[in-house]
């Protein structure tokens, strides 16, 4: 297959699932597995596993698997192209649905979806949380590092990336 | 809305000057380049204590409108931020902002394990990390949990506990739980008294 024809495959594989992320990208990683390992075979099961590992551990939005797919599949172009096409179209959603939202700011509805919609999300990103937590806490080491940054970053100002270096330090001496 | 009752159409949140489109660019640039585990928490950060763009209650509303459309909640967000203060140009220079750095550094982290990914102390480093971003998202959940059952306990409190239990504990699919929950969730807020 050549490059235009992947990144084609690409382009429309992550703009059609871009309109699927109900609640954030994580909620299509099973879909994402399906196509790059098994319907595409871009990748092994143990890479897909890896480059998630590599997402989730590198700033950047929750959403960089993608840019990882399309990269592994097709170099940098493939990886612009998965990030574009999964990110672009609804970001000019958002933009449109952002007037319409706050000209309608005091219809009883609009504050009826709005106060609707809130538990929902604070519900979902608990979720996260829990099953992060439940993911990377393999030892009382690794639960202390998350304990301490959520402890930290919920009772104070001070920036979390002290916490975060003293985890990678632990981790690097082996404790984790 | 409280101190947003007499706003402009323009709907300019809670802050004094309205920061330039470079400021936004840049504002995004550094807390993404800096997102360790999503960046939705440094996100919260810079907007709501640091440069106190929303307010608490602001934030949690405008992201309650990215959760529901959508797309990456926290690239949503910028857009929805970014469009506040200068339109159309704003929009732009906050996606940019918050994608340029982390899409060209997570392919060189892959290009760097595709090289090193054998090595303990790479391993270790990355478990470090991980574990400490979990924990960020913790934060960020009670973080939001705060003002919402302050305000409204008795309405909400029942529809993050079944969100929860459904797709922390349960794990039914999410769009199940959304499709499902978030009608009732409005319905609520509806007949709700005030």
């Amino acid at each position: 297959m050549s490059d235009g024809g992947v990144l084609a495959t690409i382009a429309r594989h992550f703009a059609l699932l871009s309109l699927l992320t109900i609640g954030g990208v994580s909620s299509v990683l099973p879909a994402m597995h399906r196509e790059a390992v098994e319907v595409r075979g871009w990748m092994s099961d143990t890479r897909f596993a890896d480059l998630y590992a590599i997402a989730q551990a590198t700033p950047g939005p929750n959403m960089m698997i993608v840019t990882l797919i399309g990269w592994h599949a097709a170099g940098v172009a493939g990886g612009l192209v998965a990030t574009a096409a999964l990110t672009v179209p609804t970001a000019v959603l958002t933009f449109l649905v952002l007037s319409l939202w706050d000209r309608f700011k005091t219809r009883p509805w609009r504050l009826a979806i709005q106060n609707g919609l809130t538990p929902i999300m604070v519900g979902l990103v608990s979720s996260s949380g829990l099953l992060l937590a439940r993911t990377v806490d393999t030892g009382y080491t690794a639960f202390a590092v998350t304990a301490a940054t959520a402890a930290m970053s919920f009772a104070t100002r001070l920036n979390p990336l002290w916490v975060m270096g003293l985890g990678a330090a632990l981790g690097m001496a082996g404790l984790l | 809305m409280g101190d947003r009752g007499a706003a402009p159409p323009a709907e300019k949140p809670s802050a004094e000057a309205v920061p330039s489109l470079s400021l936004i660019f840049l504002a995004f640039l550094s807390t993404a380049a800096i997102g360790f585990g999503g960046v939705m928490p440094w996100a919260r950060r810079m907007i709501v204590e640091r440069r106190r763009w929303l307010s608490a209650e602001e934030f949690n509303n405008d992201l309650a409108l990215c959760q529901f459309l959508p797309g990456s909640n926290v690239v949503n967000l910028a857009v929805v931020v970014g469009a506040r203060f200068r339109g159309f140009p704003g929009a732009v220079a906050a996606f940019t902002g918050i994608m340029a750095v982390p899409i060209f550094l997570v392919m060189g982290v892959g290009a760097l394990y595709l090289q090193f990914g054998g090595i303990a102390l790479v391993q270790g480093a990355l478990q470090g990390i991980a574990a400490s971003a979990a924990g960020l998202v913790v934060a960020t959940a009670a973080k939001m949990a705060v003002p919402l059952l302050r305000r409204r306990p008795m309405q909400a409190l029942p529809f993050m506990l079944a969100v929860f239990a459904a797709v922390g504990l349960l794990h039914i699919p999410l769009e199940w739980v959304v499709l499902t929950l978030c009608p009732l969730s409005i319905a609520a807020s509806w007949w709700w008294p005030r």
